[in-house]
Parts: C-alpha cells; structure tokens; sequence
C-alpha cells in the first residue's frame, strides 16, 4: 500500500507580536471591504453603488443641517456605547441600556412636566440630569444585586427589564401624564426644561465627549477600573485577590445604569423634548455593536459611533433622492460588523497555502481545513 | 547495518509567530524500545509529539513511519498510521463504563457489540498486565485507572507506536511501579513508546534511550545505560547544576499558625475536610502530601479565608503578639495580618493570576488597594515587577506582556515571587513547582528555603514526594480530608508516605 504525502491545502499558524500599525490597516481594511459588499446589495436594487455612497456622504455631512443631524443621531450612541463598556470589560452582559435609558428619560420628564417653573432653569436641568442617572443607575443596580446574591442570568435578566419600563411609558402616555386626553402623547416641555443649543445642536455632545474622557481615565487608571478588568479576565482571581465580586458588580452596573440614564436625559432634554414610548428607539442595542467594534476603547468609540451615525443619517437621504429603502443601513452595519469581527481573526492567525513556506496572509479566504484555531491556540507551552 | 526505525524525525521545525518552538529536530525510535524525551519547560517536547499525533503540522522536515515519509493531517491519521498519544489532561466521558470511553469515536459501522467490545478491552489488559474491570463507570475510578483507560484506549485503536505526556505526574508511588511494569511489558510486545518526564530517576529506571531537547533545539540522544541524572541535566540545562536541595536547620522554631478540629463542606455538601489539625511553625517548611483531591485545596483556602468553615479554630501567632483566631476573618484582612498563598491550579492561571494583564498588572493584584485617591499607583508594582524580572530570570519581552501568553514556568515565577514580596509570616504555596524543568524547581525550592531561613512558616502542598523528601522538615500527609499522619522527613520514606496517602493511618497491607 503506498501511501502518498500530501501536505494540507491550508492551514492556520498563530501569529505573534504584528505591529500596531499592521493591525489598524487590516481593520480599517475591513471597514472598506464592508463598504464595497454593501456596494453590492446597493447594485442589487438597480442603483449605481457609488452614486448611493456619495450620496450618504453628501446627506450626512453635506450641509450643516444634515451635519447637524448626524451628530445628533451620534450622540446617543456614544453615551450609550460608554455605559456599556465598563460592563462588557467585567463580562456582564448589560443588554438592557434600552430599559435603562428609557428609565433615565422617565425620571428627567418628571421634573420637566412638574417642576418648570418652580425653579431656576440651570438648576431645573442638573435636577433632570442627577434624577436621570439616579433612575437609570437604579434600573441596572436591580439584575445586578440579583446576580450578586443569587447568581441569575444577567443577560435574560436586563433583557427582560427593557419590556418593563417601556410598559411604564405606556401606561403614562395613556394616563398620569397624557397631554390633551386622547391623545396618547405627553406635552412638550417647558423651554427651561430643554438643553442649551451650542452650535445649533442641543449641548448633549460636549457632555458625552467630557464623558469619553471620564471613562477613559476611569477604565485606565482608576481602582475600580482595575477591579472591573480583574474580574472580567478571571472571576476566582478577583475573589482570591480579596476584591468583593459582588458590590463590584452592582457598583459598576449602577454606574454603567446612571450613564444610560443622563443618556436618557438627553434624548429627551435635547433632542425630543417629550418623552414617547421609542425614546430609546433601539441606540441600547446599536450600542453594543459600537462597543464591540471600538473594542471597548472609549476613543474609539467616537469614531464608530460617526461612521454608524453617517449610515443611518445618509440612508434617510438615500430614500428621498433615490427610493433605496432606509434599511439599507442596516444591512451595511450588518456587514460592517461581520467584517471587523471577522479581521480579527486574520490578526491572531495567518493562513498558509499548500507548498508555500510563506509568511503570507490572505484575508478574503475562508478557512476550511482541518486545523482549528483552537488547536493552535491551546498551544501553551 | 542499523534497523529500520519504527518513526523517525528529519530536521522538523515548527514556529508559532517569531518563536520557533523546535529546530530541525531529527529523532529514531525503534520497536521495542522505550525513548525519554527530555527538556526544560518551553523546550519544544510537547510541540514535537503534538506533530506526531496530528494535532500539528511541521512547518518543514518529515515523518517517516516504518522507513516511508508520511504526512499526518490530524489525530485519526496519526491511529491510521498506529501512532497514540495519551496526554496530560485525559479525555473521557465521566459517565460512560471504560470500555464504552475506550470504543467512543471509533468508525466502525454496524451495531455496537458490547460484549465483543469488553471480551477484548480483557484480552489487552491480561496481555500487558493492566487492572481494570471493563464495565467500570469512569467517575468510580481514581486518576491511575482513569489513565490506564486512555492507554487502552490508544492499545485497542491498534497503535503500536505510544506517546505518555508527563504519564507519572498524578500517580503515587506505588501506582507508577505498575506503570513501569506495564511499559516494559509492552515494550516487550515489540511495541515503540516515547515519555515524556521531568523526574530523572524515572527516567533512568525505565528508558532505553533518552533524547534531549533545549531550548527548541534538538542536543542528541544517548543511551540510558551509559549516562546519568547528572549528565543528562547539563546536557539539558547547558551547564553544570546542583542536584541538591539544601534542608538547612533554622534554630528556634515557634508555632506561627496552629489548626486544630478544622471541617468543612464543599458546595454540594460533601465533607472535605475532617478535623485537621497541626501546627506550622515559623522557620520551617511543612511539606502537605496526599492523593490530589484530598482536600489540599481546601485547607489551604481555609486558611485563607476562601472557604466556608464549618467547625474547628485557626489560631495564628505572628511574632511577638499574641495569637489570634483567623475563622471569621475576610480574606483581605487575613492577607493583611501576613499570611499570603500561592496557589498553581492546573490551568496555572485560574487562580491568582490575570491572564490578559502584564507582569505589572498582576504585582497590582497585591497592591491596587493601597494609597488615597481613585487612581492605582502603577509605580511601585511596576518596580516591583522589574525586580522579580531580573531577579527570578523571568522570560518576557516586557512588563506588560500578557502573563497568559508566558510560557508555564515563568508564569510561576511570577506568581510565587509575587506572593513572597509581600514579606509574610506564613507562606502557603501549592503545586509551586507543577510542571517546571529541573532548573526551575530548583529556584523555587531555593527561594522557599530562604523564606523558611527567614523564620517564615512555609507550608508545601507537593506531588513529588522525592522533593517533599528532601525540601521539607514535616510532612503532613491528607488521606481523604484527614490527617492520615505527620512524619518527620529526614526519618520517613517514599513508601511510608505512599502508604499513608492511601490508607488511614498507614496501618493496612503491605
């Protein structure tokens, strides 16, 4: 029986120390090839690809209203995006920024329905702001002591909360705080109830960008940041390093709740100035995608944030000028996530064909041979 | 004119990223022969048999099975080609008989002919001397029947070519002589077997020849009979080295930590521990010795204060105050008062250590908590880490390089270095040495004896009982959470300890 060597066609081998500048080609790489196979869904509805991104360009910041715009629809985002970060780093899986927005907003309307009048405008504002971060850091503290006490899943658990508070929203839509009876809509809110314009878009950006400071320097150098990435990276360790697992959890939820919710101020503060049941208009779960994509980097985050923004802003435009449906964009964000996703892999691994010794990558192949990436990966001696 | 080698290696490389872990290695085993393959931690040993059993694939070289070259794609093809490997972390179905784990994964077609099945997993065990009843459930069984199912195993599949990763690591004693005698056994069958080992005088009694590797380099291959541990070190190591572990006497001992009536339960209310009781004292190492799972883990987190206890008191009398009772105490304020544990689980990592974090990262682990303000100081860990550097000859390219990706010895360079910075009064350290080359151990035993010579009380949870033998002045022995006996090490033997870990007292058999 003669047995033939063959080598495999491919396979992976782990790849080590690639330099920084290497790893931010490939994934800017990857933001470019999302956009050239969104080009082809694009071409699948008989529109000229390009003419369809200048468009979304020209849309999204053609004009300072459109930029105006844009930024708006960014500034949720962001702020969402940090709240979610310090969560996501101690591997708690936060998906209910939606409820804790939403929890926020309730709490900022309040004092705006209320309490207008009553007191001096700035006064009235930072008292809708705290009441807001109370409110939402309170929606997220509850699955977190749950989890802390009794160990439920934390993922169902802030899922779940979502459906509640905007029941709640409902319920004073239609009831306690329904504007002209049947009507279903909540008054709009006094002008001292509303946030200061700043270059004609309401002042929500700069506190959001404060905050990406704020959460860089308390992810980078503070204790509490530091007890976060312990627990996230090995749960006995953190436990044998003395930290209290649990009050960690419940602090940073709290604390991630609280962001949702000065979020939710904002949204209906600055950019509503009502509160509707869609307040959060689905920016908790958008949220998770731009955390994920900016690898939990707050500056980052600015960035994506942008790019998801112009998408969703030029797409809008996209429907008006050339009836390209809006959902276009989230097919786009859809493939953009696949890929960036997707890159990582071509920076931990490299792909080597059959007879060559080379030490070449080749990022458009998929990867079926025999060999797992985990095979190698397991590699620990 | 030299036979025809059952496997043979020619000038195999493999790299992962810029290392290379082995450099054109070139290796002969022949039928009927038992090969050692030697080397320090991050020498390439398991990389190389990971090419023989397909889970890798060499970057350049061959393999060449019965004199042709082969090219093995993955673990099915290295059985195809009768080659086995039975690693260090067995792979069975807790649930399932041993016969069931060993047909398990086999292609055969047709229906599944237990009693067939059980009649020859018999045959093999009376052929090579094995003891195991084929319709035992794998969670009845101890850890050297476990491993005697993965050997079966490889036999059934028809391998004639068998690869033991670190095969006497979990054994006692007496569990590794039948080991040995079901090896030369086999090697009698005319089968070839490779192990791999860090005890050399295992692999002076039970190998033909012995093949070393540094560094990822292949050195050469000598025959047993005519070298010694001696030899074979340097040859390992690239220089001449002390085979000695000093046990020097520190003069006045003081009890440090005296455990008395000390239970506890696990979280499915087993009872772990059954009132232990001992005294550490200072200036001393007190070597912990037991079958693993015999409650070491959880007498040392007791200590800690990582466990829940149920009964019994922990007095601990730093020097020149009073004692105290630590039952009670947060796990932070026991650290605190000097009392510091390191802890090597299997995974190396699990515990005390953060894999994704650098060297800094992790000295901050002992000290993130200290100084006022919200912010961590990173520049006394970072000094810190800079000394164990140096110090301990850690092998990283800087501070910050991820822990998780350091090769295992010198993760455990930096845990224990850690733990013994913090100056304590009672070290506790487990399986510190799991795992390490020669070389390394011999630090670490180094570094504990300095501790001890500090009038430190140094508590050592160990496997290997040559080294608990010499490194330690007591040894308590664990027996199924009970003290089974406290012996003194200069007056006590590997049997004495054997018996004891397996039996109450050490009364029965003999």
């Amino acid at each position: 029986m003669e047995q033939k060597k063959h080598e495999p066609l491919i396979r992976l081998s782990k790849r080590e120390n690639m330099a920084t500048w290497q790893i931010w080609a490939i994934r800017i790489g990857s933001i470019f090839l999302a956009l050239f196979l969104g080009g082809f869904v694009i071409g699948a509805t008989g529109v000229n690809p390009i003419k369809a991104y200048s468009t979304i360009i020209s849309g999204s910041l053609g004009r300072a209203t459109a930029i105006r715009q844009t930024v708006k629809i960014a500034v949720p985002l962001l702020g969402c995006a940090l709240a979610i970060a310090p969560c996501f780093k101690m591997r708690f899986w936060n998906i209910g920024a939606e409820g804790q927005i939403t929890a926020g907003a309730i709490a900022a309307t309040y004092f705006a329905l209320f309490w207008a009048g009553r007191m001096p405008g700035p006064v009235l504002l930072v008292t809708m702001a705290v009441a807001g971060a109370l409110a939402g850091g309170i929606w997220g503290l509850i699955p977190a002591f749950f989890k802390a006490r009794w160990n439920t899943n934390e993922t169902l658990f802030t899922l779940m909360m979502n459906y509640i508070v905007i029941g709640i929203v409902r319920w004073l839509q239609g009831g306690p705080w329904e504007g002209q009876k049947g009507t279903q809509i909540i008054p709009q809110f006094a002008p001292d109830a509303c946030l200061p314009r700043v270059f004609g878009i309401h002042c929500g950006w700069i506190i959001v960008l404060v905050m990406v400071v704020l959460m860089h320097l308390y992810m980078t150098y503070s204790k509490q940041g530091y007890e976060i990435a312990v627990i996230g990276d090995s749960l006995n360790t953190a436990r044998y390093a003395g930290m209290n697992v649990g009050r960690v959890m419940m602090r940073t939820m709290f604390l991630s709740g609280a962001i949702s919710g000065m979020v939710g101020f904002i949204l209906v503060s600055g950019a509503n100035g009502t509160l509707n049941d869609g307040v959060a208009g689905g920016v908790g779960f958008t949220a998770i995608t731009v955390a994920w994509l900016s690898q939990l980097n707050a500056f980052a985050m600015i960035a994506i944030s942008a790019l998801l923004a112009i998408l969703q802003k030029g797409a809008q435009t996209l429907q008006t000028t050339l009836a390209v449906p809006t959902s276009i964009s989230d097919i786009i964000t859809g493939i953009l996530l696949f890929c960036m996703l997707g890159c990582e892999f071509f920076i931990n691994f490299r792909l080597i064909f059959r007879g060559h010794k080379a030490k070449k990558a080749a990022p458009e192949t998929s990867a079926d041979s025999n060999d797992s990436p985990v095979k190698e990966a397991a590699e620990n001696e | 004119m030299e036979p025809v080698c059952a496997i043979e290696l020619r000038n195999i490389t493999k790299r992962f990223g810029d290392v290379v872990a082995n450099d054109r290695i070139n290796l002969c085993l022949q039928r009927g022969e038992i090969l050692s393959l030697l080397g320090e931690n991050g020498s390439g040993k398991t990389t190389l048999m990971n090419m023989l059993s397909g889970i890798y694939y060499p970057d350049e070289g061959e393999i060449l099975v019965g004199g042709k070259p082969v090219s093995i794609t993955s673990p099915r093809e290295a059985f195809h080609y009768g080659i086995g490997m039975i690693h260090q972390h067995y792979k069975l179905v807790d649930v399932f008989t041993a016969a069931e784990n060993i047909v398990l994964g086999l292609d055969e077609g047709g229906k599944l002919d237990m009693k067939a099945t059980n009649a020859r997993v018999r045959e093999i065990c009376e052929k090579y001397g094995f003891d195991i009843d084929p319709s035992q459930k794998v969670y009845d069984m101890s850890v050297s029947q476990k491993q005697t199912v993965e050997i079966i195993k490889v036999l059934y599949r028809g391998a004639d070519i068998l690869i033991l990763d670190e095969p006497t690591a979990v054994l006692t004693p007496q569990e590794t002589d039948k080991l040995f005698s079901v090896m030369q056994n086999m090697r009698n069958d005319g089968k070839a077997i490779v192990i791999i080992t860090h005890k050399l005088h295992e692999v002076m009694a039970i190998s033909d020849k012995v093949a070393v590797l540094r560094k990822g380099q292949y050195i050469g291959t000598v025959n047993t009979s005519e070298t010694n541990p001696q030899a074979l070190t340097e040859m390992m190591v690239g220089h001449s080295v002390t085979l000695n572990i000093d046990c020097p006497h520190y003069d006045n001992p003081q009890p440090r930590l005296t455990v008395s009536g000390l239970s506890c339960f696990d979280d499915e209310g087993i009872k772990r521990l059954d009132d232990v009781s001992f005294t550490a004292m200072g200036g001393e190492i007190l070597g912990i010795a037991g079958i693993s799972g015999s409650g070491q883990r959880e007498l040392l987190e007791c200590i800690a204060g990582l466990h829940p206890i149920s009964s019994g008191s922990i007095m601990y009398t730093p020097e020149g105050t009073a004692p105290a009772n630590l039952v009670g105490k947060t796990p932070m304020q026991i650290r605190k008062a000097g009392v510091a544990m390191a802890f090597v689980p299997e995974d190396r990592l699990g515990m005390g250590l953060v894999g994704s974090m650098g060297m800094t990262g992790n000295m901050m682990l002992r000290s993130w908590r200290k100084g006022k303000g919200i912010f961590v100081n990173r520049k006394d860990p970072n000094e810190l880490a800079m000394q164990i550097w140096k110090d301990l000859e850690v092998v990283t390219p800087s501070t910050d390089f991820p822990v998780r990706r350091m090769s295992g010895g010198n993760v455990q360079k930096v845990l224990v270095g850690r733990e013994i910075a913090s100056s304590p009064s009672v070290l506790m350290t487990a399986y510190a040495v799991r795992g390490l080359d020669i070389n390394t151990s011999y630090t670490i035993y180094n570094l504990l004896t300095q501790q001890k010579m500090q009038g430190v009380a140094v508590v050592y949870v160990g496997e290997d009982l040559d080294v608990l033998l010499e490194l330690c002045d007591r040894i308590l022995v664990l027996c199924g959470g009970k003290v089974s006996g406290i012996v003194d090490a200069a007056s006590s033997s590997k049997e004495e300890l054997g018996l004891l870990m397996t039996h109450i007292g050490g009364k029965e058999a003999k």
